[in-house]
């Protein structure tokens, strides 16, 4: 039989593709008319495909679909301006035939999904509708798939992107690439935004495992074509692209057979993707240029030193210094946390313990949890009553896993 | 044994559908002719993508189409030989595009003399 899932491969390849192409050409106004023609295109396909076979070029077969049902849409649209506004009907022939071309080619294509990027990042729209309208849009995800990732119903996911498309036209927000004097302010939310959707995948709650993975993948696609581009491969588009590399190269070492969450001291580093880390230490090496140091730069730096195992004081002292500058750019309570864990790996854990009790992040559990483990072997009773406490915050089932686990440990 | 045509009409109407369903529907029409064809009782088929469509009217009249006029469209056919109406009816009912909400497949003798 013919590859069972060969609409969805083709789906999440072209859909963006296409919808990117016919979203530059007919503006925001006509969004949902864009998306209508692109799903319609993979509609028209399974009936076509399950009545004649699957025809030699697929993807092909699906441009010209695409470009056929755009070309009639805006044939009957200029048929209808025509009629409403019948005496612009009388300069027609004056006019130059109007152009109905749809172009497909890879250049527009690509043109168009960067355009489509910094639009859909534009600051005016929220984060989190900025997340769905790239997951939907850039990376044609399926509304289930995209509510399945926030763990959330479809309804609520089509209400979100709703609101959002009406933001997009509300602010009239142009699809273009920045001009260079606002690039670099621009960049830095489509940035934001890559950065969100990594860490959704990568952090998510979610069970589906193939999915959080997707998330991460499309997030450094997107990061990767930034890279691609002469005007938007700037030094932190590198250090984010080379973050995402490192951290995804732990994808098969960071979670078990069961779906749990291995610690990172307790990993497989075999399973540990050299490809990745040698990509991430190249692009950390491009991203070295220029005077601009941003958080990626410093995250990028830190993911670098956590691909060396072992634990000599040089790594410590470094991810310390450079945990220190993050903060400065930055504040995070996770960053704080992560400071202070190490300070007493580069210090001692005396130290790193009066540094953690002055942080008093009382509501959150990673904060109990590093306490305890700075109190282990110090104080073993104290430490028992810091994991409690984070049990009794953690609200995921795999953080109270984590966290009983280390109890058992203390015995 | 006669010729009937099988005629797909689809209720318009963008139903989003998600591509993992698309697959199904594929697949299940692939198997649907499959089966006709392994009874040695497939003929031929179309499928149509609604691109490029016109409508030709009385008066020599054109409009694209068939578009906003008409609520339903077709979307292929097939045509199949079966030894009586009651077969080739059979033959539809297990036809995917059923599954749609208001669709519907008309079944029709293909007049063969001459």
């Amino acid at each position: 039989m013919q590859e069972p899932a060969l609409i969805p491969h083709l789906f999440r390849t072209e859909y963006r593709k296409v919808i990117a192409v016919l979203c530059k050409r007919f503006g925001f106004d006509q969004i949902e008319i864009a998306e209508d023609i692109a799903s319609d295109t993979f509609l028209s396909a399974a009936l076509n495909w399950g009545i004649q076979g699957i025809p030699e070029n697929p993807v092909a077969w699906l441009y010209t679909v695409a470009k056929n049902k755009a070309k009639n849409y805006l044939q009957r649209k200029a048929t209808f301006t025509n009629k409403v506004l019948p005496e612009s009907s009388m300069q027609a022939n004056t006019i130059t035939q109007p152009d109905y071309e749809i172009d497909l080619s890879p250049q527009n294509i690509n043109d168009s999904q960067l355009q489509m990027m910094f639009a859909i990042c534009h600051p005016a729209i929220p984060p989190e509708a900025q997340i769905g309208l790239s997951l939907r849009i850039l990376c044609g995800f399926g509304i289930e798939e995209i509510a399945d990732a926030f763990l959330t119903n479809k309804e609520t996911i089509n209400k979100r992107l709703f609101r959002a498309k009406e933001k997009l036209r509300e602010e009239k927000i142009p699809i273009e690439i920045p001009a260079p004097e606002a690039l670099d302010n621009r960049l830095a939310s489509v940035l934001t935004t890559i950065y969100l959707l990594f860490s959704e995948g990568y952090y998510s709650i979610s069970n589906n495992k193939v999915l959080r993975k997707e998330l991460c993948m499309e997030a450094m696609r997107l990061c990767y074509m930034l890279v691609e581009n002469k005007h938007t491969n700037k030094p932190p588009v590198n250090a984010l692209l080379s973050l995402m590399c490192f951290h995804a190269s732990r994808f098969a070492a960071r979670i078990d057979k069961n779906g749990e969450y291995v610690l990172y001291d307790d990993q497989d580093t075999s399973l540990w993707d050299p490809d990745l880390i040698s990509k991430g230490a190249y692009y950390l090496h491009l991203s070295a240029s220029g005077d601009q140091l941003t958080k990626y730069h410093l995250e990028a730096a830190i993911a670098y030193w956590n691909t060396q195992k072992g634990d000599t004081p040089e790594k410590w002292e470094n991810i310390l210094q450079l945990y220190n500058r993050l903060l400065q750019i930055e504040y995070s309570p996770m960053a704080a946390l992560n400071r202070t864990f190490a300070l007493s790996k580069a210090n001692s854990k005396q130290e790193a313990i009066i540094e953690a009790e002055k942080l008093q992040l009382s509501n959150n559990h990673f904060y109990f949890t590093l306490l305890g483990e700075l109190y282990t072997g110090i104080d073993n009773r104290k430490a028992k009553q810091h994991f409690e406490k984070a049990l009794h915050l953690a609200k995921t089932i795999t953080d109270k896993q984590t966290i009983q686990k280390k109890i058992n440990r203390l015995g | 044994m006669d010729e009937y045509i099988l005629i797909f009409r689809h209720e318009d109407g963008n139903k989003i559908a998600s591509p993992e369903q698309m697959q199904i529907w594929m697949n299940q029409t692939m198997e649907w002719i499959g089966g006709i064809s392994a009874k040695g009782k497939f003929v031929s088929g179309i499928g149509l993508p609604f691109e490029g469509s016109k409508v030709v009217w009385s008066h020599g009249v054109v409009t694209d189409g068939p578009f906003g006029e008409i609520k339903e469209t077709i979307g292929g056919y097939i045509t199949v030989k079966a030894d009586s109406f009651d077969e080739a009816v059979e033959f539809a009912k297990g036809c995917p595009v059923l599954q749609g909400e208001g669709n519907s497949v008309e079944v029709r003798k293909i007049d063969k003399h001459g």
